[in-house]
């Protein structure tokens, strides 16, 4: 395991049911994410895609294969252990955002921090300044209830980086956006890859996984397809600008 | 589709799986193109067969017992018209103005056994998603001019039409894998 592979699986196997109902979910996976990548996985629902991102980020347990997270395998760690693991290092974004709507914007984006044990006053400022860079500065006192579904998702990418993770995983994250609101978000990626954040966005919307460095096509549970998608500008994936 | 360039591509390519006649070698194409078949003339294949034998790229032997006629005569791949063939299939140039080359290329790779034609379709996803990629980055910026953005907006939407239309052959033809369909069969 080299320090700059942030997520590796091995043989990685999840099932439900037996017998005749027996699904393979994901199937003797093999995957290695580099730091600084940008991975999109694409294929139809029900090709197993969210159970593979759940299992990498240690929200769901493998029936086989080994899973690593930042250098530390997972699989077989403790549950109070990779919540605390999860915490440091990952950001989830999901389709439905999964905002806390008791709470304002940046009460939410904040949360996570506190929880970790941060002071409330640099903790505030870290959720401000992350609302900032969403381009949601100016509804921060709002609740979940009073923004739009774009404006919702961009709050849950803001929370999402504020542990400054050392991977997004995204879960179909434009799934539920109109076109405009998908803009706002494939910008957000787009910006977030060019940083060098290292991101594994599962999708079927061809828009995000163009945002990617990297596509795996996604059937069966199975890897169909892997390509680097190089620029036709040939000068590189850091190059467009 | 007169004048279409791909057309001796196809016919090369439908000549891989065995030696065949004009005349099946037309009824094949007009299978697989469906209601877009009909509008192809009989003449054009023989037209097209001449000039590949022209180019050296296929042979053709009369034959026994029959009048020495282009529609009864059988035509068969030479090696360099093989290799041509190769080079069709492998080829990911991507768009044509006419969806028709690719659909015939999947329905040649499957009928001959030349290529999986879902390997076909997964390299042509890789091009499409690589231009959606930098059209998509280019529209994305906000600095570009909202006029030329306009442009770079319809090559984004037809690139995600093209990929749409990538799965539901990627759909026909695993299911194709799956249940042993043939070409004219």
């Amino acid at each position: 395991m080299t320090g700059s592979t942030i997520l590796r699986a091995r043989g990685l196997t999840r099932r439900y049911g037996w017998d005749s109902g027996l699904v393979r979910a994901v199937d003797d996976v093999d995957l290695d994410v580099p730091a600084g990548q940008a991975l999109a996985v694409m294929g139809p629902s029900g090709c197993g895609k969210s159970t593979l991102l759940h299992l990498l980020g240690g929200l769901q347990r493998p029936t086989g294969g080994q899973v690593w997270l930042a250098g530390h395998r997972i699989d077989t760690m403790s549950e109070r252990a990779l919540a605390r693991l999860r915490r440091d290092t990952v950001g989830f974004v999901f389709q439905a955002f999964h905002l806390m709507d008791e709470l304002t914007a940046v009460e939410n984006v904040e949360l996570a921090a506190l929880l970790a044990g941060q002071s409330p006053r640099r903790a505030r400022r870290r959720a401000l300044h992350l609302l900032d860079r969403v381009g949601l500065a100016d509804r921060a006192t709002h609740l979940p209830s009073a923004l739009s579904g774009g404006q919702r998702q961009r709050v849950a990418i803001a929370r999402a980086l504020s542990n400054e993770p050392l991977v997004v995983l995204a879960d179909e994250p434009t799934g539920n956006l109109d076109s405009a609101a998908t803009l706002d978000v494939l910008r957000l990626f787009e910006e977030l890859r060019t940083a060098g954040q290292t991101l594994v966005m599962v999708t079927h919307d061809a828009r995000i996984a163009a945002v990617a460095d990297r596509v795996i096509a996604m059937r069966d549970g199975a890897f169909a397809d892997d390509s680097q998608l190089v620029s036709a500008t040939g000068t590189g994936h850091r190059g467009w600008r | 589709m007169k004048g279409v360039p791909w057309v001796q591509d196809v016919v090369l390519a439908m000549l891989a799986k065995e030696p065949t006649h004009g005349y099946e070698l037309r009824s094949r194409m007009r299978d697989a193109l469906g209601p877009l078949g009909e509008a192809m003339n009989a003449g054009q294949i023989y037209v097209t067969l001449g000039r590949l034998a022209k180019a050296g790229l296929v042979t053709s032997e009369r034959a026994e017992g029959l009048p020495d006629r282009p529609d009864r005569r059988v035509y068969a791949l030479t090696p360099a018209g093989q290799q041509r063939v190769g080079a069709w299939l492998t080829e990911v140039s991507w768009p044509k103005p006419d969806l028709s080359e690719f659909h015939l290329k999947l329905v040649a790779a499957a009928a001959a056994r030349l290529a999986d034609p879902v390997a076909l379709v997964d390299a042509q996803r890789r091009e499409v998603l690589r231009r959606l990629r930098d059209a998509q980055r280019a529209a994305l910026d906000r600095s570009v001019d909202p006029v030329a953005a306009l442009l770079l907006e319809g090559v984004v939407l037809r690139l995600r039409a093209d990929l749409e239309w990538l799965e539901a052959c990627e759909r026909m033809w695993t299911e194709c894998d799956r249940t042993g369909w043939k070409a004219g069969a």
